[in-house]
């Protein structure tokens, strides 16, 4: 289980992002607003939402490829707005680092798949002499035979061997924290297990804290040990991974449970159901609890009732 | 016993590129009910999208081998264009995979729609007019939205209105191609029961929904074909492929799958070591064997169908030692 003190590592703090667009009238789009959460060391934290609620938004900027229009982030009790120079942005970035949906985006096409090493090596580890070595190792950490990888063009290899080699990635650098930001979406049902038990074990084994924003929330609920649910750039409900998925309270948490398919469990076809009634059924639940706010319900389990 | 609205046997389809031949649809036997779901699941590059394309485009490099394909009686592969054209949409219609881009985005979704069913020889008048906004409204759309751009929609409801248009003629069989993959849950579920429902109303007759994901053919459909490497794997009543699957693939395949309730920490699930063969020039043989531990030297002969119940087929020279245990 879970060690309940374990370090903080990030801190996000009253995190807000808004995208305006449009020169004359500009229109503001809130794809963040108001959310906090902190990441401890060791840890694998699920961010669950749909599409729009804000869930990659929060990834980019921790890893400052946006910057946030109010609020914080902590990384280690400093906030990373202050990293400007470029001495100070290779050192977060040789902890903190990211890894997105589509592997194949994230290859040059032109390059050996080996250049990705090279890159870690030259950017932030020109010293190293025993680079060889340790790419073999990362690679063979991740189950993959260095011998039938490198050299090889992006092309000839599948996805999930493409998400390993990012993950083999992130492993020679040691971060602190990974965002997987819907990591294995794209991977077949046989593939993507295998990624998903080599990022627990990994996670366990060298004290890496894993954020992982996923659409699926079978998928969070297999390997997190915390759950961040997200709705309209909010974070509506969030705690435990247990206490949230035997005990849904937010409407739109109880709906997203309601909707995943599952083996066993069979949709109610009675029910008339419609997935933009759920607006309706959020607004209703804030307006009866006006005022409430963020409540903790249970021990490490809180829910937003309002949010005026 | 219901009848067939579609039967095929023993289909070949396979790609003609320069190095010779890939082998994507090789041997695939199935028949589909009068009003019934029959999903069809795999991993991508197993076949069941070139399956699809087999059935409605079939265009280069795509080539028709050999087998048969009978829909309403009458032999596909051997239609002329113009006898195609004249099923396709009213007896066989498809609902594509990537709705997002099916799209022109120079036209307004009326024009779209008009000059679809043009093509068709029916005239886009108030009576066709107001079947469309019928259909709309079934799926919780606004008429307004014929009026529309596609860029200015969501994925969703793009989605939404993709099925509309591929069920306008009431098409006897349509092909469902992952149309549910690149939605969020709540519009998955929303497309699929909907897909269900225009059945239950008779707006479609049978359908094949096409899809990686078992859980939601758990949900929709009556029966499931498994396929693996373009080769037929299994197929059986939904229940008893999910409780009792004979085929190592599709036990794997089951075994893999989270679900709420599964915790790393508590049972780990395991996934299919390796990755498909390449199906270029591909030899004989079970095509799942060099993943599977229980083949033996008999999987290097292609497997052959047998009947574990009705309704319930494997190839897989093992099956009946195996049992139907998840684990094997």
């Amino acid at each position: 289980m879970v060690k309940k003190r374990a370090e903080r590592v990030m801190a996000i703090q009253n995190l807000s992002k808004e995208f305006k667009s449009g020169l004359i009238r500009p229109q503001i789009t809130v794809a963040v607003k108001e959310v906090s959460f902190e990441i401890r060391a060791g840890t694998i934290l699920s961010l669950v939402g749909e599409s729009g609620s804000g869930k990659t938004t929060i990834g980019k900027l921790i890893l400052k490829l946006l910057k946030p229009t109010s609020g914080n982030i902590l990384y280690r009790n400093k906030d990373i707005a202050t990293f400007k120079s470029k001495q100070d942005k290779t050192e977060y970035y040789r902890k903190v680092q990211g890894i997105f949906q589509d592997p194949f985006a994230s290859f040059n096409p032109l390059y050996r798949i080996d250049r990705v090493f090279d890159l870690i090596f030259k950017g932030f580890n020109p010293e190293e002499k025993n680079r060889q070595e340790k790419i073999k190792q990362a690679l063979k950490s991740v189950n993959l035979n260095p011998e039938r990888i490198l050299g090889k063009f992006p092309h000839q290899l599948s996805g999930g061997q493409l998400q390993r080699l990012l993950i083999a990635r992130a492993l020679l650098l040691e971060v602190d924290i990974l965002v997987a930001d819907e990591l294995i979406s794209m991977l077949d049902a046989s593939t993507r297990i295998g990624v998903l038990n080599l990022l627990v074990e990994l996670c366990k084994k060298n004290g890496m804290s894993v954020l992982f924003i996923t659409h699926d929330l079978n998928l969070g609920y297999y390997i997190s040990d915390y759950t961040l649910i997200m709705y309209q750039g909010r974070l509506v409900e969030r705690g435990q991974t247990k206490k949230i998925y035997q005990n849904p309270v937010h409407p739109y948490t109880r709906m997203l449970f309601e909707s995943v398919p599952d083996i066993g469990r069979r949709w109610n076809r009675e029910e008339d159901f419609l997935p933009e009634q759920i607006v309706d059924d959020v607004n209703k639940f804030y307006e009866k609890h006006q005022g409430k706010g963020l409540i903790e319900v249970d021990e490490e389990h809180s829910v937003l009732f309002s949010c005026d | 016993m219901r009848e067939n609205i579609l039967e095929i046997t023993d289909l070949k389809a396979y790609y003609q590129i320069l190095k010779g031949e890939i082998k994507a649809v090789d041997g695939v036997t199935f028949k589909v009910k009068r009003g019934e779901i029959l999903g069809v699941a795999g991993e991508s590059g197993c076949g069941k999208s070139t399956l699809a394309h087999t059935l409605i485009y079939r265009k280069p490099p795509l080539q028709y081998i050999s087998g048969e394909v009978r829909l309403l009686g009458r032999e596909l592969m051997q239609l002329s264009a113009e006898e195609f054209k004249e099923m396709r949409l009213k007896s066989i219609s498809i609902i594509p995979q990537y709705a997002l881009d099916a799209f022109s985005p120079t036209k307004k979704i009326k024009v779209f729609i008009a000059d679809l069913v043009r093509e068709h020889g029916i005239k886009f008048n108030k009576e066709f007019l107001a079947k469309v906004e019928a259909r709309l409204a079934m799926l919780n759309l606004e008429s307004s939205v014929l009026n529309r751009y596609s860029i200015e929609l969501s994925g969703g409801m793009k989605q939404r209105i993709i099925m509309v248009i591929s069920t306008l003629l009431d098409p006897d069989f349509i092909i469902a191609d992952e149309i549910t993959s690149a939605l969020d849950v709540s519009s998955q579920r929303f497309a699929a029961t909907m897909l269900a429902n225009l059945r239950d109303e008779g707006i479609i007759g049978s359908a094949m929904f096409i899809t990686h994901d078992i859980s939601i053919l758990y949900q929709i459909a009556e029966r499931i074909m498994v396929m693996y490497a373009g080769q037929f794997a299994e197929i059986g009543p939904t229940d008893e492929m999910v409780k009792e699957p004979r085929h190592p693939y599709t036990k794997a395949l089951i075994a893999s799958l989270p679900q709420v309730g599964i915790q790393y920490q508590e049972q780990k699930l395991t996934g299919i070591k390796g990755t498909p063969p390449h199906l270029l020039n591909i030899g004989p043989g079970c095509r799942f064997r060099s993943r599977c531990s229980f083949s033996t030297g008999q999987c290097s002969k292609t497997p052959v169908r047998e009947k574990v119940k009705d309704g319930h087929f494997v190839s897989c020279w093992h099956w009946q030692e195996l049992g139907s245990d998840h684990n094997g």
